[in-house]
This record gives C-alpha cells, structure tokens and sequence, in this order.
C-alpha cells in the first residue's frame, strides 16, 4: 500500500507553478508554507510528467520504467532520489541526462530542453553513478585528459585542474599516471567525481555514488559535496540507499516506488508525516518502508522467493 | 572558442585516448604485428612456389591491404565495444560533443594507425622477398590508399552500429562485412574469375579500387593520372558513405536511447 502526497500535476507549463526563490513549487502540494516573494526563476532540473517504458517482450504490456514523475530542483539545491531497487532512479538520471529519450513528458535543465536542446544541456550536467567506468588500463590523468577535451577544457589547464581536484580527493600526485585498474574501489569513485566536477557542471547527477564505499570513503565523498555546495553554484540530484546520506546532504526528498513518485517534502517534513498519519518512528527508514509500501520481511521473502 | 575549434579539440580527444590505449597494450600490439607479419608471409609464400614476382608482389599487396581494412574496421568496431566493456559508453555519450566528432576522431586514428602498421608489414615483406621498388610508384599507392580511407570512414561507421545495438556479439559481427570485402574485392585474385552476379558486387566495393589503383602504381608504376578509371569511384563513394554512416549511426543511436541498449555492459 502506497500513499502518494502529491496530487497529479495540473496540465500548466510547470506541473507545480511559479516557484518561490529556494524552495520546491510541490511545497503547497504538500500542505507547507510558501514563504518570500514567488519569483519565476529558471529552475536548474524541472521535470514534468516523464514517463519511460521498455518493451521487453513484444507479447506482453511494456515495463514502465519511470511513470507520470515530475520534480524541480532550484538553482543550489539538493534534492535526494530514493526508492527500492528497481524503482526508476538511475532510468529518471538516464533520462536527465539524454541517455534514453522519454516516451511522454519533458525534462529541461536550467530552460533548455533536452529534446531540442540537447547539446546545451550536455554543456550543464555531469554524473557520476554507482559504477567507476573507466579505462582501466589508463591512467587517472588520461582519463580525465580525455574528459577535459571532451568537455571543450585547454588541455594544460584541464591536467593542472585535475591533479588539484584528484588532490583534494585525497589521491596524491604520485598516483595520478599509475593505472586506474591498480585503485582500489573507493580511490576509483573519487576519480569518478573528480571526472565529473572536472568539467564544471551546473547541475550534478549523483547515481549512488557511495555504494560500496567504506565509511571513510563515503563521509569524504559527502563531504565534498557540501563543499561543492557551498563554493560552487551547483545544483545535485543525488540517488542513494544510505538514508542518513540522504538526510545530511538533502535540502528535500522524493520517494519513487514502481517508477513513481510517491512522496516529496524535506526530510523533515517526511519523518512528521510518516509519525503523524501512519504512527511510525519520526526516521528516514521509517518513511521509506512507508512510502515503497514494503517491509524488511517482505523484502527477505522476496527475496528467498527468488533464490528458489 | 569557435564551434569548429570546440570539436576539433573534442575529436582530438579519441585520439589521443586511443593512442594512450595503444601504448598501454603494447605487448599486444607487438603480438598483432608478429601474427600479421606471419599471416601475409603465409600467403605471399604462395607465390614464391609458382616462382612468380608478379603473383608474388600481388600477393603481399592484397595481403597487406587485407591487414589494413582488417585494423581499421576493429579498431573503429571497437571504438564501440571496448567502451561498452569499459562501461564507458554512456560518459562518451553524454559529452557535449557531435557524433560525427565523435566517430571521425576515432576513425582518424584507426586510420593513421592501419597505415603505420601496414607500412610495416609491408617493409618486412618486401625485405624478405627481396624485391626491387625502384620501378613502384608510392605516390599512386598513397593516392588510392587515402582516397579509399574515406569510404572506408563511411562503412566503419555503419559497422560501428553492430556493436552498438548488439551487445555482446557486435564487434564480432563486423567481421561479416570484412569477409565479404575479402570475397568480392580481389584481395587475392582477380575478380575476373568471380561469378557474374558476384562482380557487380565488387563493382560496388570500394576495396576494388583500392587494391587495382595501389598494384598497378607498385607493379606498374602507373601515375595516378593514368587511373582515372579507379579514382573517380572511390570519389564518389566517399562522398556517399561518410553521410550515409554518419546517418545511419545517428538512427542506431536514437533507437538504443529509446529501448534502453546503451546501458548494457559487457
């Protein structure tokens, strides 16, 4: 059982209306206050009504992958992305970022639209998901050699940017030229990142980035993007399953469950709800085992079913 | 930064990686120079046992040229395989460039580099056998071996697709299109001896030209005027291709964007 806090978009340019400076349009939806002066900023990610399927067997109904989702995210802000596995995070970041094309709906970053727009876009966002692809065989200063060109960057400024990136990373100068294939998984990620704010973008996908990631790792990596946040003008999607992640970095959360979003509100507000209308503990787990409509049980059982 | 300076620099870009790529996989490129050095000796020998130079020298040009589409299609083919492997392939498909940057940047090299380890293929052989260039003409070869490159730019970039819409047989499926270059072409024979239906097929193959233009500029010395007949078809066909790849990647890619192919890895 699901609950859905916001109510189907109205067919308007934005499903949520004019925006107040730094906060989410879905605010009155979900029945909090609006403060400040409603200015019509250019949000930094609006999607609206996306909806994705895949045809995986001609003879059955397409698998709908990501369902009627919309979401804004303000010029600065976080916004956190979770869901079960399978739920249609990384297909949602896949489809921000031009890498599968929506069947309905549309997605615009910072106004211009990734269908008619889509070289602009691709000059605004970078991402970094859960998996560090590389190659391997290369080193991680002709890996993000090969990015900074890609992306338009001098060719020594792009190194020297690199080498002050991966530093901050905490990968020494000494280790940049070796093969990426010799780093552990963690120091890999952190090439990943470097990779990504490398090319300065404006709007930054993070899919999952600290999976797998010991918890040093991870509290660096979180880190540095409050940093990114605070220094730098860039607006985070992140998708994570690590709920105290999503509660530090997250100005607000969505909850998708089966391709759709079923809650949005800061992370705060999700804990009152969840303690105020379904009695559960005011914690981020609580409300997301509300929200997807599952248990821990049913997960287990599930997944026993499939080992059988 | 002009549009044309941008994607200069972001073609250069897949030059350069796969440059870094072949210097880190040297041992493998010194192991591929051994097994094509061997296989065009293992043909060429051929005609060392008729006792023929001619059929000797038109031997080692077929098997050298055979050398030079079989680089440059594997190294455009897996211009998509190997980032599929990497996993790479969506970070390349984000960037903010062109694919017709994308896929000429990455065709350059695997030309340059079909060239140079062709050259030295080809220097061995003619080392081992002892034959006299004096009488080749180099130019005229160099002519049809670039003039080819365009067409062969234009089916690169459709055999590029493979891999691109066929996970994990792809790269291997490109291997069709080589085969039948080499069936049609007159690699090793004269294309005289094909059935009729099958040389109107060589006629459309632009490996026809190529091989015909380069020995007769090696054997014969002929002067590049003097081919006429070769040239204006390799032109024509490099007019065509390179738009007909460049369109027919760009429909490949749109139809991976929508069924969801360029997330697969492996």
């Amino acid at each position: 059982m699901t609950t859905t806090l916001i109510p189907p978009p109205v067919p308007t340019r934005s499903p949520f209306g004019p925006v107040a400076a730094g906060q989410s349009a879905a605010a009155p939806a979900l029945g909090l206050p609006v403060v400040g002066t409603e200015v019509p900023a250019v949000p930094a990610l609006l999607v609206e009504r996306a909806t994705k399927r895949f045809v995986v067997d001609r003879r059955k109904p397409p698998v709908v992958a990501v369902e009627d989702v919309s979401l804004l995210l303000p010029r600065g802000a976080i916004h956190g992305i979770l869901g079960a596995n399978g739920s249609g995070k990384s297909t949602l970041i896949r489809l921000v970022c031009g890498l599968l094309t929506l069947d309905a709906g549309r997605v615009e970053v910072f106004g211009h639209d990734i269908a008619r727009d889509e070289m602009a876009v691709k000059r605004l966002i970078n991402r970094v998901s859960v998996d560090a692809a590389f190659f391997k065989k290369l080193s991680p200063l002709e890996n993000l050699s090969f990015a900074a060109r890609l992306y338009g960057l001098d060719a020594r400024r792009g190194r020297e940017e690199a080498i002050a990136i991966l530093e901050r990373l905490g990968i020494s100068r000494k280790r940049v030229g070796r093969p990426i294939e010799q780093m552990s998984r963690g120091m890999q990620q952190k090439v990943a990142i470097a990779r990504a704010l490398l090319t300065s973008p404006t709007l930054l996908l993070l899919d999952e980035p600290t999976t797998g990631l010991d918890p040093r790792s991870k509290l660096e990596v979180q880190a540095f993007v409050e940093e990114l946040r605070a220094t730098h003008d860039t607006s985070i999607v992140l998708t994570t399953h690590d709920l105290a992640e999503a509660e530090r970095l997250c100005g607000r959360i969505s909850i998708l469950n089966g391709g759709r979003v079923v809650a949005e509100a800061t992370p705060d507000r999700l804990k009152q709800l969840v303690a105020e209308r379904h009695g559960q503990p005011p914690t981020l787990e609580a409300v997301f085992m509300t929200y997807t409509g599952r248990s821990l049980d049913e997960d287990v059982d599930e997944e026993d079913a499939h080992d059988d | 930064m002009t549009v044309l300076a941008h994607e200069l620099k972001a073609s250069y870009a897949f030059v350069e990686r796969n440059f870094f790529l072949t210097r880190r996989y040297w041992g493998w490129e010194v192991a591929f120079l051994v097994y094509s050095i061997a296989g065009a000796l293992s043909i060429s020998l051929i005609g060392a046992e008729v006792g023929d130079r001619t059929l000797i020298f038109s031997l080692i040009i077929g098997a050298t040229f055979w050398n030079y589409l079989s680089v440059v299609f594997s190294w455009i083919a897996e211009t998509i395989a190997v980032e599929r492997w990497e996993g790479t392939l969506e970070y390349t498909m984000m960037a903010p460039v062109r694919r017709s940057t994308h896929l000429l940047g990455s065709t350059f090299y695997a030309l340059v580099y079909g060239l140079v380890h062709t050259a030295s293929v080809l220097v061995i052989l003619t080392l081992f056998f002892g034959l006299d260039l004096a009488r080749a003409n180099l130019a005229t070869a160099g002519m049809f071996m670039l003039l080819g490159s365009f067409s062969f730019v234009g089916i690169g970039m459709m055999a590029a697709i493979l891999p691109l819409l066929y996970v994990e047989r792809g790269a291997q499926m490109t291997f069709v299109l080589q085969s039948v270059l080499l069936l049609v072409s007159g690699v090793y024979y004269s294309t005289s001896v094909l059935p009729p239906w099958m040389q109107v097929l060589s006629r459309l193959s632009p490996a026809t030209y190529v091989l015909d233009g380069v020995r007769k500029g090696l054997i014969d010395g002929a002067a590049v005027g003097s081919l006429w007949g070769d040239v204006w078809p390799l032109v024509v066909m490099g007019v065509a291709l390179i738009p007909l790849g460049l369109w027919a990647f760009g429909r490949a890619e749109r139809y991976a964007k929508r069924t969801g192919k360029l997330k697969r890895v492996g």
